[in-house]
């Protein structure tokens, strides 16, 4: 009934703190070089790698910055090092000229995105200049963050480019028992072009460049419109080859299907399995990948429905791609909300089951499905 | 020879009456192509040039990572046979901080300018050199962004005319030039700070002392080294060619004296932190 493309671990089962489960799973992945600066949530994060790097022999930068946080990043991971950096809201925007660049610069790490709330979905998915694009991801609880951040860290390698976890407040901060140990999502190309030092006085020294890898001596200069389209063809090869991933439940005879992602996924997931137990014909579609978006996926699940009903915590940002992935063929509506805590730290005052049933009721019933009896 | 008011000029509207020719080729070994595309008379290549051969004396052309930063010495990091990595406007020093904690047997170098290093990323270097960053980072001075056309930067000297200063920098409206390597001599984490400039042949020489101490002392592992280099630029700073080296004297010159302004090596001649400036 419920799809997810990520798969389970098994061994022993711990109890941890979400930002900890990350941590763990980026080390247990080979990352051996982190910077960060403390921004809520993302802190415990950053205090989990300076604990657990030294002792590996890895190095745990606390930057001035965030700009020099995804600065050293870059550093690191042009010298082949499995690396990866993070921040939230404010800080990721920082970031976000370095992230673009370091799709043309073709240098892979995982960008760990702890938001506040889910009002970074447009920085995440469309954030810096440029036509820069790649893959996010978003877990729903601590098991799938540790699953999705070693398989960020695979990504990258694989397409070269940074990879970005959407995070939230309540993964960062709940306690859940989880696996955390070494999955292997199959092989990677050399990484043939990360730097050592090796290759000068050779005639043929490594260039790692967001201007392209032209050399003078090849009687080229930079080819900013050559190397653009060439990284363009990289990308989209990427999008060609990455399958979105999306978690469906119920939908085969669904006549409203709710969208969410993250944190507020698993609570529309629990909201709509218990509308189901009492007799509503509903179903859900998490994306898992916001960038990919899972288009496709949510064609097919919308087949039977008369209405989309889209749950944010934040005033609405993905529900852009879930009607630019419906083109107007089922009318879409917003039922989220926006971050009304006075912390803002990003727990929605309407993140209840009571509220969120009560809303996707609501849909319904303006979406001309008769509920009946009890709802 | 053309004239325009009464100042000589070239006529590029035809090819020369006599035609260029190769009458030997002086590229040192690790710069690809010695034909640089930077203007004539800039000091930009003569730097460069010293820091790569600095690099081949010691014989470290196969661990050595050079980080660059924009500006018009750009056009040197895909010109070179020694590895580098292209940094944004103003982030070379955390790159390369990155690199060298990754890998610590890189020997890891910035090329930075005055705009990219004192003016976008200052908090940069000034936190690489007080965490004491196994790096040295060269600052190729002009007092300018010579790339963008001649604008005023942090380094920019009072009186000095750039093109968002036509009248001159004054402290008023524009406030005080930053002393970079003076600053930098203060922090606990620099291990070796100078000052040269390429304006002549014996600050040239005195120049390539100065890269020479900052990589020694970086295999040292024990600090932060920096090397500013006062650097021409004649288009930038709207002044002859010719002109120019005199012109740096008078401007960045002035404030800006060459000389090594902190040594704390072991085996320096110099007592610790002694200031020439
Ligand atoms: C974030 C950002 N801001 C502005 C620029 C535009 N820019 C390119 S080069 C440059 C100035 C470079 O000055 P400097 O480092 O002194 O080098 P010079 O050209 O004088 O050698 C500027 C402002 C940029 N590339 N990136
Ligand atoms: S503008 Fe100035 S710094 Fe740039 S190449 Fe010309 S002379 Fe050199
Ligand atoms: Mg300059």
């Amino acid at each position: 009934m419920t799809e997810t493309a990520v798969g389970t671990a098994t061994g022993t089962p711990r109890l941890m703190e979400g930002s900890e489960a990350i941590a763990e799973a980026m080390v247990v992945a080979g990352c051996r070089f982190f910077a960060g600066y403390p921004m809520t949530p993302f802190t415990e994060i950053l205090e989990s790698m300076a604990e657990k790097l030294p002792p590996l022999g890895g190095v745990c930068m606390n930057a001035e910055s965030e700009l020099e946080a995804i600065g050293m990043a870059w550093g690191a991971a042009a010298t082949g090092t499995r690396t990866a950096t993070g921040s939230t809201g404010q800080g990721l925007a920082l970031m976000q000229e370095s992230l673009a660049e370091l799709t043309l610069a073709r240098i892979p790490m995982l960008v760990i995105n702890m938001a506040r709330s889910q009002a970074d979905y447009f920085q995440a998915t469309r954030g810096g200049h440029g036509d820069s694009r790649r893959i996010v991801l978003a877990p729903m609880d601590v098991s799938e963050a540790v699953e999705l951040t070693q398989l960020g860290f695979h990504l990258a390698d694989l397409y070269r480019n940074p990879v970005m976890v959407y995070g939230d407040y309540y993964i960062a901060h709940t306690y859940e028992s989880v696996v955390v140990e070494r999955r292997d999502f199959g092989p990677l190309p050399a990484k043939d072009w990360a730097l050592d030092g090796s290759s000068g006085g050779t005639g043929a020294a490594k260039l790692l460049s967001p201007l392209g890898d032209y050399k003078q001596r090849d009687d080229v200069g930079y080819d900013l419109a050559d190397y653009y389209a060439r990284v363009e063809v990289e990308l989209t090869a990427m999008e060609t080859d990455f399958a979105p991933m999306a978690e469906t439940g119920f939908v085969e005879d669904a006549e409203v299907v709710v969208v969410a992602f993250g944190t507020p996924g698993k609570f529309v997931r629990y909201c709509v399995t218990e509308l189901r137990a009492e007799g509503a014909k509903v179903g859900f579609v998490r994306p898992i990948s916001l960038y990919p978006f899972p288009t496709e996926v949510l064609r097919e699940a919308v087949r039977t429905a008369r209405a989309v009903a889209v749950y944010e915590n934040s005033a609405g940002q993905m529900i852009d791609d879930v009607r630019l992935a419906l083109l107007g063929t089922v009318p879409v509506e917003f039922i989220g909300g926006l971050t009304m805590d006075s912390s803002a730290f990003g727990v929605g005052p309407d993140l209840q089951v009571p509220i969120i049933k009560q809303r996707i009721v609501d849909a319904c019933r303006s979406a001309g499905y008769e509920l009946g009896e009890g709802f | 020879m053309l004239e325009f008011e009464n100042r000589r000029i070239v006529d590029t509207s035809r090819p020369p009456e006599v035609p260029v020719k190769l009458v030997d080729d002086f590229t040192p070994e690790l710069i690809d192509v010695g034909a640089h595309h930077l203007c004539p008379g800039c000091g930009e290549p003569i730097a460069m040039r010293l820091v790569m051969e600095v690099l081949a004396e010691q014989e470290l052309k196969n661990r050595a990572l050079a980080v660059f930063g924009i500006g018009c010495y750009t056009a040197f990091s895909n010109n070179l046979d020694c590895e580098v990595v292209q940094a944004l406007h103003g982030r070379a020093p955390s790159v390369a901080t990155g690199a060298k904690r990754a890998d610590p047997n890189l020997v890891t170098f910035t090329v930075q300018g005055d705009g990219d290093m004192v003016n976008e990323g200052l908090q940069e270097v000034l936190h690489a050199a007080a965490r004491g960053e196994q790096i040295t980072c060269v600052l190729l001075n002009n007092g300018v962004f010579g790339e963008t056309g001649g604008h005023m930067t942090a380094t920019t000297t009072i009186g000095q005319r750039t093109k968002n200063t036509l009248e001159g920098r004054n402290t008023d409206d524009h406030g005080h030039p930053i002393r970079i390597a003076s600053l930098i001599a203060e922090l606990e984490g620099a291990a070796f700070v100078a000052r040269g400039a390429v304006n002549n042949a014996g600050n040239v020489a005195r120049t390539k002392r100065m890269v020479e101490r900052a990589i020694e002392v970086q295999l040292l592992g024990i600090g932060f080294t920096f090397v500013e280099i006062l650097t021409m630029c004649p288009t930038g700073w709207f002044v002859e060619t010719e002109e120019a080296p005199a012109y740096l004297d008078d401007t960045i010159g002035v404030a800006n004296s060459p000389g090594v302004l902190r040594d704390i090596a072991p085996d320096s001649q110099s007592s610790s932190s002694t200031t020439i400036s």
